[in-house]
C-alpha cells in the first residue's frame, strides 16, 4: 500500500498537485516512485516555460528506464526544484515532500476538476 | 498468445517480485531494487530464474562435425565436459543467436539457447540435420538458475555437500540433488564466477527455495532481469536483440575470440567475415560512457561534430561505478579509446567518451 495523502489531486499519470492560490506544486505519488525505483536522473522544465495539461513536461530516469512525467495543469513554470539534479534519489526518498518537481502558474482552473481526489486515485491503482 | 510461465513463477509471486514481459515470458524484473540485488551479486551472491532460456540437445556420431559448420567456434576444442559460447550466424555473419555449447559426451551436445530464439534456431538446426545426428528440444523438462557472485561458489558447497564434482570455468558436471539428476556448469552472465544450475522442472520451486535458504547466510539474494541487465553490460558481454543482431556481423561486434577462422569447417559467415576483416570494417561494437547527465539508453545517436557517427544498443546508468555507461555501434574511425563524442538525448547533444572494454572486471 502506498502513501495517498487526502490533501492533494492526481492525475491517472501519476502526477500529484497541490494548490496554493493560483500556484500549483506538482510531483510524483509515491505509488509511481516505487514503480519506477532507483531514480537516478531528473530532467525539469525551464523557468519561464509554458507547460500543457496532458503533455510532457519533465523526464524521471530510473536505473532500467526513462519515463515521462505529464503536466496535469496548464501554464508557465515559476520554478523548478534544482535539488533534484544533485539529488535525484529524493524522489524515492521523499515524493511528496523534498522531491516536488516543479510549480506552476495555473493558466485555467477548471483543469483541476479533471484530477481526481485522493480516493479516486486509490481506487485507480488498485489499492 | 499470452506470456509462457516459468515452473518458478509461483515462486516470484510469493516473493515479492515485480514481474515483466521478456523474450516472450513473464519473468521477475526485481525483488528488492534492481541496485540492491546488482550490488548483491558484485559483493556476495546473487540468484536468476534463468528457466526461460532454451536447452537443446544435438546428438550422433556425425554431431561435432555437424556443430563445426553451423557454429562460428571451433567445437573440436572442447574436451568431454567443457562448454564453450559460440554464435549461430547467418552468410553475412549477421548474429541469429549466440549460446553455450557443452560437450557431455563424446558425441554428446547440450546448447543454451537465448529465450527469444528458441524456435528459430530449432528451425534453423533442424533444417540442416544430417542423418545420424540427432536433435531433442528439451526446454519443457528443464529449469534454470544462475546462481553469480564471489561466494557463489561457497554457497554452491555448502548447498550440494562434499560429494560434488566442483566444475572448473565453462566446465560443466552432473550430480544428483534429492535423487533427481540435474547438472551445474562453471558460466555465467554478469562478470563474476559462478554456475548455471540445470534442474527437472518438477522440482524447481524446492530447489530454488532450498538454494535461496542455504544461500542466506552467504548474503544470497533472488534477482531479475534488471540487475541480469546492468551486471551483464559493465561485464561488457552482448545481449542478443540489443548489442547483436543481423545488421552487424559478428567481427563489427568484437567477438574474434569466438570465431574459429583457423577451422577448417566453413560454417555461415565465415568467408564473408574473413574479407570484411581483410577489407576493414565500417562499424564497430564499442564501450563507452557518459558524464554527469542523462544516462544512456538503446537507440540514442551519437555523433562526431555534425556527423552522424553511431547508436547506442545497450545503455544504463552503472550501479558499480556511478555513472552512465553503454555499448554502440560507432564508424570504425572513431572506435579508438579515447575518442570524444556527443549523444543525443531528448534533442539535446551530451558528451561521451569512448572506453576500452569491460567497463568491470573482477579481481582474479
Amino acid at each position: 500500500m502506498s502513501q495517498i495523502p487526502d490533501t492533494l489531486r492526481y492525475a491517472a499519470s501519476h502526477e500529484w498537485v497541490r494548490v496554493d492560490n493560483d500556484l500549483a506544486t506538482v510531483g510524483i505519488s509515491d505509488h509511481a516512485q516505487s514503480e519506477l525505483s532507483d531514480v537516478v536522473y531528473v530532467e525539469l522544465p525551464k523557468v519561464g516555460a509554458q507547460v500543457k495539461a496532458g503533455a510532457v513536461a519533465a523526464v524521471i530516469e530510473s536505473v532500467k528506464a526513462a519515463s515521462d512525467i505529464y503536466a496535469p495543469v496548464s501554464g508557465e513554470v515559476v520554478e523548478a526544484n534544482a535539488a533534484l539534479t544533485a539529488k535525484p534519489e529524493l524522489v524515492n526518498q521523499d515524493p511528496y515532500g523534498a522531491a516536488w518537481l516543479f510549480r506552476v502558474k495555473i493558466a485555467n482552473a477548471t483543469e483541476l476538476d479533471k484530477l481526481m481526489d485522493a480516493a479516486g486515485y486509490k481506487a485507480s491503482i488498485n489499492e | 498468445m499470452g506470456a509462457k510461465q516459468t515452473p518458478l513463477f509461483a515462486a516470484h509471486q510469493r516473493l515479492g517480485a515485480r514481474l515483466t514481459e521478456f523474450g516472450g515470458w513473464t519473468m521477475p524484473v526485481q525483488y528488492s531494487g534492481i541496485v540492491d540485488e546488482h550490488k548483491a551479486v558484485r559483493e556476495a551472491a546473487g540468484v536468476f530464474d534463468i528457466s526461460h532460456m532454451g536447452e537443446f540437445f544435438v546428438r550422433g556420431a556425425g554431431a561435432l562435425d555437424f556443430l563445426n559448420s553451423l557454429l562460428s567456434n571451433d567445437v573440436a576444442k572442447l574436451q568431454v565436459g567443457q562448454g564453450q559460447y559460440t554464435l549461430m550466424l547467418d552468410d553475412h555473419g549477421g548474429v541469429i543467436d549466440d549460446l553455450i555449447l557443452y560437450r557431455v559426451g563424446e558425441a554428446d551436445f547440450f546448447l543454451v539457447v537465448n529465450a527469444a530464439k528458441i524456435d528459430e534456431d530449432e528451425k534453423h538446426i533442424t533444417a540442416f540435420l544430417p542423418v545420424g545426428v540427432s536433435f531433442e528440444n528439451a526446454c519443457d523438462r528443464h529449469a534454470a538458475l544462475a546462481l553469480q557472485g564471489p561466494r557463489a561458489l561457497e554457497i554452491a558447497r555448502a548447498f550440494f555437500g562434499p560429494g560434488w564434482p566442483e566444475p572448473k570455468r565453462n566446465e560443466i558436471t552432473r550430480y544428483s540433488w534429492n535423487c533427481q539428476g540435474i547438472v551445474t556448469a562453471r558460466t555465467g552472465y554478469t562478470g563474476e564466477d559462478g554456475l548455471e544450475l540445470f534442474f527437472p522442472s518438477e522440482i524447481a520451486e524446492n530447489f530454488f527455495l532450498a538454494l535461496l535458504e542455504a544461500g542466506k547466510p552467504f548474503g544470497l539474494k533472488p534477482c531479475g532481469l534488471g540487475a541480469r541487465d546492468t551486471l551483464r553490460l559493465e561485464a561488457c558481454l552482448p545481449l542478443n536483440g540489443n548489442d547483436l543482431s543481423l545488421a552487424h556481423s559478428a567481427v563489427a561486434a568484437g567477438l574474434d575470440p569466438f570465431l574459429g577462422f583457423a577451422k577448417e569447417a566453413i560454417y555461415p559467415g565465415k568467408n564473408f567475415m574473413m574479407e570484411q576483416k581483410a577489407a576493414g570494417l565500417k562499424m564497430k561494437l564499442v564501450a563507452f560512457r557518459s558524464a554527469d547527465g542523462p544516462p544512456p539508453r538503446p537507440h540514442y545517436l551519437l555523433f562526431s561534430g555534425p556527423d552522424h557517427v553511431g547508436e547506442v544498443t545497450s545503455g544504463a546508468p552503472s550501479p558499480t561505478l556511478g555513472f552512465g555507461i553503454g555499448l554502440a555501434y560507432v564508424r570504425a574511425d572513431c572506435a579508438t579509446p579515447g575518442t570524444k563524442l556527443e549523444m543525443e538525448v531528448r534533442e539535446r547533444r551530451v558528451a561521451i567518451e569512448v572506453v576500452k572494454k569491460p567497463f568491470y572486471k573482477r579481481a582474479a
